[in-house]
C-alpha cells in the first residue's frame, strides 16, 4: 500500500452494527462512526458498501452485493475513506466489475457463477513488472511527473506518476528490475521532512475528477472511420457525445465499431447494466481483431468493466464512475483515452431505484431532482487537458442512451442534450430497413464543427468543409421532398428535384450506410472518405447540367452511374484510393455518351 | 431451536409484519401457520430492527392480528432439485402438484440464482433450426439466446411457441439431453392444458418440466414462478449437462404481480406504476440464459409477453426489449388477414445472429440474403404507404414490383403451416426466389458475385406455376384462395 494511505488521518477502523435491511439498502442507528461516501464492509460476509445518507436517527447505507441472508445485528465495518480505485499496472487487457473487482480472479475463486463477498484485490499483487525507474536520488519530483515506467501490455507503456498532493526530494531509489505492484520504487521527502514511498500503485476516489493542470481546446477530432461520424457529425478529443437510441437500433453496435476503430490510444468499454453476452462478445471479439496502428490485439488496449444487468444494481452505479477514473489516470500519463458507457440509461436508472429505496422525493419520472447534476459531473470530467506532469492526454465520453419506449423527451435523454455536444440520434425506421449505423441525419448534431473544421481543412482537404455542408444539404432537400413524395408520388416532380432524389439516395445508401462485417467497410480512412464524397458531388454536378439542359433524368439514371458510385464502398479497398480518380473520368466519358445520345 | 412468533401486528395485501423479531435474515424463508392448522410460506422482504416484514405467498386472506403463528427456517427459498423433476408438474412455488410425490432432491438451490460471471460466458453461436422460414432466415434463433415473443391477446404466440419448441433442432442435442421447461404465470388453464396437449402429441412430455401459476392462483407465487423454472433449467442444463428450452408465458402478467406487490409494500412508482426496479428485476430472470464455459448445457429463453393494447412502448415490453437478445413481435393485422406466424418482420430482430449464420452454420449467402429481405421488404411498406394515397395503379413501375414483392413474400415465406418444417436450404431458396421479385439493381445490399450465383430468373412464373400445383394439391389447407388483385 503507498504512503497516502498510511498517512491518511483516518484510519482507525470503525464499527457499528446493521439495523434495517431493504434490498441494497442497509440502515445503522444511532451513530456517528460513518462519514458520507465512506466505503464500509457489512455483515459476516464483508459486502462491500458505501454510505449515501446520514441523519441524526441512522446512516444509509447502500451494498454493493446481493443481500440475501444479512441479519440485523451483524457487523458493519468502516474503511475510513470514500471508495477507491486502485490504479497501476494490470489494468488493461483486463476485465472488472463495477467496484473494480477483477472478473478473471473472481472467476478463479469461486467459478462460472459470482458468489457473494467474493473479494480480489483489483491488481494482480503477485506479478512481475519489468520497471524502468526514471529518476535519480536528489531529484525534485513535483505531483504528475513520471518517476518510472513498465510496459502493460505489447502496445501500452505504463506510466507511474507521483500522485496528486504529494511532491519533494528522491531519498531512496531502487535499480530497475522486475518489481511487483506494491513494492517501493522511489522514496520522496517533502518539505515538511515526511517520507512518501512510491509504489507501482495508487488510489483515488472513483467519485472525484483528478487534478490537471488547464484544459486546452477540442480542436483535433476522435477518428472513428464512421463516415456518418467523421464527415456529419464528428466528436473531438476530449468532448462528449450522446447516442441515444431505442432497442434494435444498434447502440452498441456503434459502440463497438468506435471502441474497435477510433484512434485513441486507450479504450475503456463500461457495460453498465447491459447484456451479460454482449460483453462475452467484447471479449472475444477483441481477442481476434488486430489494432490498424499496432498490429496487436485490440484487447492490447481496452479496459472492460462489465457490470451486467443481472449483477447488483448499486455496483452498477459506481461502474461509470470507476471507469471514468481508470480513464483519467491513463489521460494523466499522457493518453488519449475514449470511454464507451452503455448504458448511461441503466445508471441513471439504479440511480432511481436506490432513491426509491431512500424514499426520496421524485422528480421527472420518479428519476431523483439530482439526475442532471450527476449527469453534468459525469460527462464534465471528459477533456482534452495538459496533465500535471505537463503532458497533453484526453478523455472522450461516448454515452449510449436507452430512452423509454424511443421517446427522445424522456429525462435521461433530455438532460444529457444539455451536456454533450454531440447528438447521435439512432432511429427505428432507418433500423428496421437495416440502414446502419442508423444515425439520423436529420435530428443528429454536432457543435464541434467551428472547433475541428481548421483541423479538416488542414490535415484532410481543403474542400472538405465545403463538401460536407453540400452533403447536408442534399440530404435536407431530400427531407422536405419526401414529404411531398409521401403525398403524391415521386413521378410528378420536375427532373431537378428528382435528380436531389437520386442524389440523395447515393449518399444515403452509397456513403452514409456503412457495413460493419465487411473487412473495406467496416473502417474508412479520412480520406477515402474525402474522395467518396468528392465523386458523389462531381456526379451531381455532371447530372444537374444535364438536367438543366433538359435531358430526361431517365438516361441518366438508366446509364447505371448512380449504382456504380453507391458501390464504391465495396469496390475500391481501402488501398486502392487512387482508383477513385478513375471514377471521375468515368462519370465524365458516361455523360459525354449520354449528351451525343 | 425454532421460535414461533405468535401473531402479527399488521396486515396490508400480501404483506403482514411482526414485531419483536430476533434473528431474522433478509430473504429468508418462513412458515406461517394458521389455527386452523393451514400452512403458508413466505419470505422476509424488509427488515427494520426488530420489525419484520413478510409477504406471504398464498395470500393473507383469513389471516387476522391472532390467529398466526410464524417460525423462521433459516434459509432462502429453495428448490429441490434432481433428474427426476423431467415429466413433473409443479405449482408456481416449486411444490409437485401432479399427485406423483415429493421429489428427493440431489441438491436444493437457491432460487434467485447467482449471476454468472461475465466472463464465463461462452458466446452463443450455434444456431436452432425452427423449421420456421421467418425466424430461420430473419430472426434467426441461437442457441443460449433470450428471444422473447411480443404478442397481444388473441394472436397465435401459444400455438407459434409450441412449434419452435416441437421443431427446434439444436445441434448437438437428442433425445437424452434435450429438455423443456415451461413455466405458466397468470395464464388461463386452458391455455396450460394446451401447451401439455401438445407437447404430449409430440411425445416429448417426459422430457418437459411444468411449473404453473394459473390465472386464479396467489399473485405472489406469481414472482416465484419463473425463478423456479429458471433454477430447474439451469440444474438441468448445467448440472446434468442438457440443452434445455425455457418458454415463459405471461411475462405481463408476471410485471403487474410484481407491481402489485410493489405497491403493496408501499414503494415509489415508476412508469405506469410499475415499480422502478423492474429493469433490474426482469434482468435477473433474463439474464440466467446463457452458456457457460467448461459445461456442456444451455439455457434458451423463449418469453412470450402480450403488449396491452399493443403498445410496443408499454413498459413491459420496452423493458424486455432492452435486456432480451432481440425480439419476435407478432402483428394484428398480418393476424388477421390469416397469416401464420403472423411476425411483424421489421421490428423483429435477432441480436445474436449475425455470429451464429453464415458459411460456418448455415449458408454462406445468408446474410446478405437476410439484410436485403429487410430493407426490400421496408420498402414494400413505403409503397403501400404510397398506394394507399394515391391509388395502386399510379405508382411507379418499380413501386409495382415492390408490392409484389410484399404479397409473395407475405403469402409464400411468412405463411406456413402449424405443421409445416422447412429446411434452412428451402427457407434461404424461398428468399432467393422473393428478391428475384426484384430487377438486380435494387439488391444494393448484396455483392455481385451473390447475386449472380444465386438470382433466379422468371421467379414470377415459378411463384405462379407453384400456386397452380398448391391448388390442386388437396392436402395442404394452409393456401387459400387466391385472387390476384394487381
Amino acid at each position: 500500500m503507498s504512503s497516502i494511505m498510511r498517512h491518511s488521518p483516518f484510519n482507525m477502523e470503525k464499527k457499528d452494527y446493521i439495523y434495517g435491511i431493504n434490498g441494497p439498502v442497509v440502515t445503522v442507528k444511532n451513530t456517528k462512526s460513518f462519514s458520507m461516501m465512506e466505503m464500509v464492509y457489512v455483515g459476516n460476509q464483508q459486502l462491500v458498501g458505501e454510505v449515501i445518507g446520514i441523519s441524526e436517527e441512522s446512516t444509509i447505507i447502500q451494498v454493493y452485493e446481493e443481500t440475501t441472508g444479512l441479519k440485523p445485528g451483524q457487523q458493519v465495518v468502516g474503511t475510513g475513506g470514500p471508495m477507491k480505485a486502485c490504479l497501476g499496472p494490470g489494468i488493461v487487457d483486463r476485465i472488472f466489475d463495477g467496484i473494480e473487482r477483477p472478473l478473471k480472479a473472481i472467476e478463479a475463486k469461486s467459478g462460472p457463477f459470482i458468489a457473494r463477498g467474493c473479494s480480489a484485490a483489483s491488481l494482480d499483487q503477485e506479478l512481475l513488472w519489468d520497471v524502468t525507474v526514471q529518476v535519480k536520488q536528489g531529484d525534485l519530483l513535483s505531483e504528475g511527473q513520471i518517476y518510472a515506467s513498465c510496459p502493460e501490455t505489447s502496445i501500452i507503456t505504463h506510466k507511474c506518476i507521483v500522485p496528486p498532493g504529494v511532491s519533494g526530494k528522491v531519498i531512496k531509489v531502487s535499480s530497475n528490475g522486475k518489481y511487483k505492484v506494491n513494492d517501493a520504487i522511489v522514496s520522496l521527502e517533502d518539505s515538511k521532512g515526511r517520507i512518501h514511498d512510491l509504489t507501482l500503485c495508487q488510489y483515488w476516489p472513483i467519485r472525484i475528477p483528478r487534478k490537471i493542470k488547464k484544459r486546452l481546446d477540442l480542436k483535433i477530432p476522435l477518428i472513428t472511420g464512421q463516415r456518418v461520424i467523421d464527415t456529419l457529425f464528428p466528436v473531438a478529443k476530449g468532448g462528449a457525445a450522446a447516442v441515444p437510441g431505442g432497442f434494435g437500433t444498434g447502440k452498441t453496435m456503434t459502440q463497438h465499431q468506435i471502441a474497435k476503430w477510433c484512434d485513441a490510444d486507450i479504450i475503456v468499454y463500461i457495460g453498465c447494466g447491459e447484456r451479460g453476452n454482449e460483453m462475452s462478445q467484447v471479449v472475444d471479439e477483441f481477442e481476434k481483431l488486430v489494432d490498424p496502428k499496432s498490429g496487436k490485439p485490440m484487447t492490447q488496449r481496452t479496459v472492460l468493466i462489465a457490470n451486467t444487468s443481472n449483477m447488483p444494481v448499486a455496483a452498477r452505479e459506481a461502474s461509470i464512475y470507476t471507469g471514468i477514473t481508470l480513464a483519467e489516470y491513463y489521460r494523466d500519463m499522457g493518453y488519449h483515452v475514449a470511454i464507451m458507457a452503455d448504458s448511461t440509461s441503466r445508471w441513471a436508472e439504479a440511480l432511481r431505484e436506490i432513491s426509491g429505496r431512500l424514499e426520496e422525493m421524485p422528480a421527472e419520472e420518479g428519476f431523483p431532482s439530482y439526475l442532471p447534476s450527476r449527469l453534468s459531473q459525469f460527462y464534465e470530467r471528459a477533456g482534452r487537458v495538459e496533465t500535471l506532469g505537463g503532458n497533453e492526454g484526453s478523455v472522450t465520453i461516448i454515452g449510449a442512451v436507452s430512452p423509454q419506449g424511443s421517446d427522445f423527451s424522456e429525462p435521461v435523454t433530455q438532460n444529457t442534450k444539455r451536456f454533450t455536444r454531440c447528438f447521435w440520434a439512432l432511429d427505428k425506421a432507418l433500423a428496421y430497413s437495416r440502414h446502419y449505423p442508423a444515425i439520423n441525419w436529420m435530428s443528429s448534431y454536432s457543435e464541434y464543427f467551428s472547433d475541428l473544421d481548421p483541423w479538416f481543412l488542414k490535415n484532410v482537404g481543403e474542400s472538405f468543409v465545403r463538401y460536407r455542408k453540400k452533403i447536408s444539404t442534399i440530404l435536407y432537400e431530400e427531407d422536405k421532398l419526401m414529404e411531398i413524395v409521401k403525398l403524391v408520388g415521386s413521378d410528378v416532380l420536375p427532373d431537378d428535384q428528382k435528380l436531389i432524389i437520386e442524389v440523395a439516395k447515393v449518399i444515403r445508401t452509397g456513403f452514409l450506410q456503412q457495413n460493419a462485417f465487411h473487412k473495406d467497410d467496416t473502417f474508412v480512412p479520412l480520406e477515402k472518405q474525402y474522395k467518396m464524397m468528392k465523386v458523389i458531388l462531381y456526379l451531381y454536378k455532371k447530372a444537374k447540367q444535364l438536367v438543366s439542359a433538359s435531358i430526361p433524368i431517365s438516361r441518366i439514371t438508366n446509364s447505371g452511374l448512380f449504382e456504380k458510385v453507391i458501390k464504391i464502398k465495396y469496390d475500391v479497398g481501402n488501398e486502392e484510393m487512387d482508383k477513385l480518380e478513375g471514377y471521375i473520368k468515368d462519370i465524365d466519358l458516361e455523360i459525354d455518351k449520354i449528351i451525343k445520345g | 431451536m425454532i421460535i414461533n412468533y405468535v401473531g402479527v401486528s399488521e396486515i396490508s395485501g400480501s404483506l403482514i409484519v411482526l414485531e419483536g423479531v430476533k434473528d431474522a435474515s433478509y430473504d429468508e424463508l418462513v412458515e406461517v401457520r394458521l389455527d386452523s392448522g393451514v400452512k403458508r410460506q413466505g419470505r422476509i422482504v424488509q427488515i427494520d430492527g426488530e420489525r419484520v416484514v413478510v409477504q406471504v405467498f398464498e395470500g393473507t386472506s383469513s389471516i387476522s392480528l391472532s390467529n398466526t403463528s410464524v417460525h423462521l427456517t433459516g434459509r432462502p427459498l429453495e428448490l429441490p432439485l434432481s433428474s427426476e423433476i423431467l415429466g413433473r408438474v409443479f405449482s408456481g412455488s416449486g411444490k409437485p402438484i401432479d399427485g406423483l410425490g415429493k421429489i428427493f432432491p440431489k441438491k436444493k438451490m437457491d432460487i434467485n440464482g447467482v449471476p454468472i460471471n461475465p466472463i464465463s460466458r461462452l458466446y452463443p453461436r450455434n444456431y436452432i433450426n425452427t423449421g420456421i422460414s421467418t425466424i430461420d432466415t430473419l430472426i434467426t434463433l441461437i442457441r443460449g439466446q433470450k428471444l422473447p415473443i411480443f404478442s397481444g391477446s388473441g394472436m397465435k404466440h401459444n400455438e407459434l411457441a409450441v412449434q419452435i419448441a416441437r421443431q427446434a433442432k439444436i445441434q448437438g442435442a437428442d433425445e437424452s439431453n434435450f429438455a423443456i421447461v415451461f413455466a405458466a404465470m397468470g395464464v388461463k388453464n386452458d391455455v396450460a392444458e394446451y401447451f401439455k396437449r401438445k407437447f404430449d402429441e409430440s411425445g416429448v412430455l417426459q422430457r418437459v418440466v411444468m411449473f404453473l401459476n394459473l390465472s386464479n392462483d396467489p399473485i405472489i407465487e406469481r414472482i416465484l414462478t419463473p425463478r423456479c423454472a429458471l433454477t430447474a433449467a439451469e440444474y438441468l442444463a448445467f448440472e446434468l449437462d442438457m440443452h434445455v428450452l425455457v418458454i415463459m408465458t405471461d411475462m405481463t402478467s408476471y410485471a403487474e404481480a410484481l407491481r402489485e406487490f410493489s405497491s403493496s409494500k408501499g414503494e415509489i412508482p415508476g412508469r405506469k406504476g410499475f415499480p422502478g426496479y423492474l429493469y433490474s428485476d426482469l434482468a435477473s430472470l433474463y439474464e440466467r440464459a446463457g452458456m457457460v464455459k467448461g459445461k456442456k448445457g444451455s439455457v434458451t429463453q423463449i418469453p412470450i409477453l402480450t403488449m396491452p393494447n399493443d403498445d410496443i412502448t408499454h413498459p413491459v415490453p420496452d423493458l424486455t426489449g432492452y435486456i432480451t437478445e432481440g425480439q419476435i413481435v407478432l402483428d394484428r393485422s398480418l393476424s388477421s388477414q390469416g397469416y401464420y406466424p403472423p411476425i411483424s418482420v421489421l421490428p423483429s430482430l435477432s441480436r445474436l445472429m449475425k455470429d451464429g449464420i453464415g458459411e460456418e452454420y448455415t449458408r454462406d449467402d445468408h446474410s446478405d440474403l437476410a439484410n436485403q429481405l429487410f430493407s426490400s421488404y421496408a420498402k414494400v411498406m413505403d409503397a403501400r404507404a404510397l398506394a394507399s394515397v394515391i391509388g395502386e395503379d399510379d405508382l411507379s413501375d418499380i413501386d409495382k414490383k415492390y408490392m409484389k414483392f410484399g404479397k409473395y413474400f407475405e403469402k409464400k415465406f411468412l405463411n406456413q403451416g402449424i405443421n409445416e418444417n422447412r429446411s434452412i436450404e428451402e427457407s434461404l431458396d424461398l428468399g432467393w426466389k422473393l428478391l428475384s421479385l426484384l430487377p438486380r439493381e435494387e439488391l444494393s445490399r448484396i455483392d455481385d458475385k451473390i447475386i449472380n450465383q444465386r438470382y433466379v430468373e422468371g421467379s414470377e412464373e415459378i411463384f405462379k406455376q407453384d400456386q397452380k400445383i398448391n391448388l390442386l394439391d388437396e392436402n395442404d389447407s394452409s393456401e387459400d384462395d387466391e385472387d390476384d388483385q394487381d
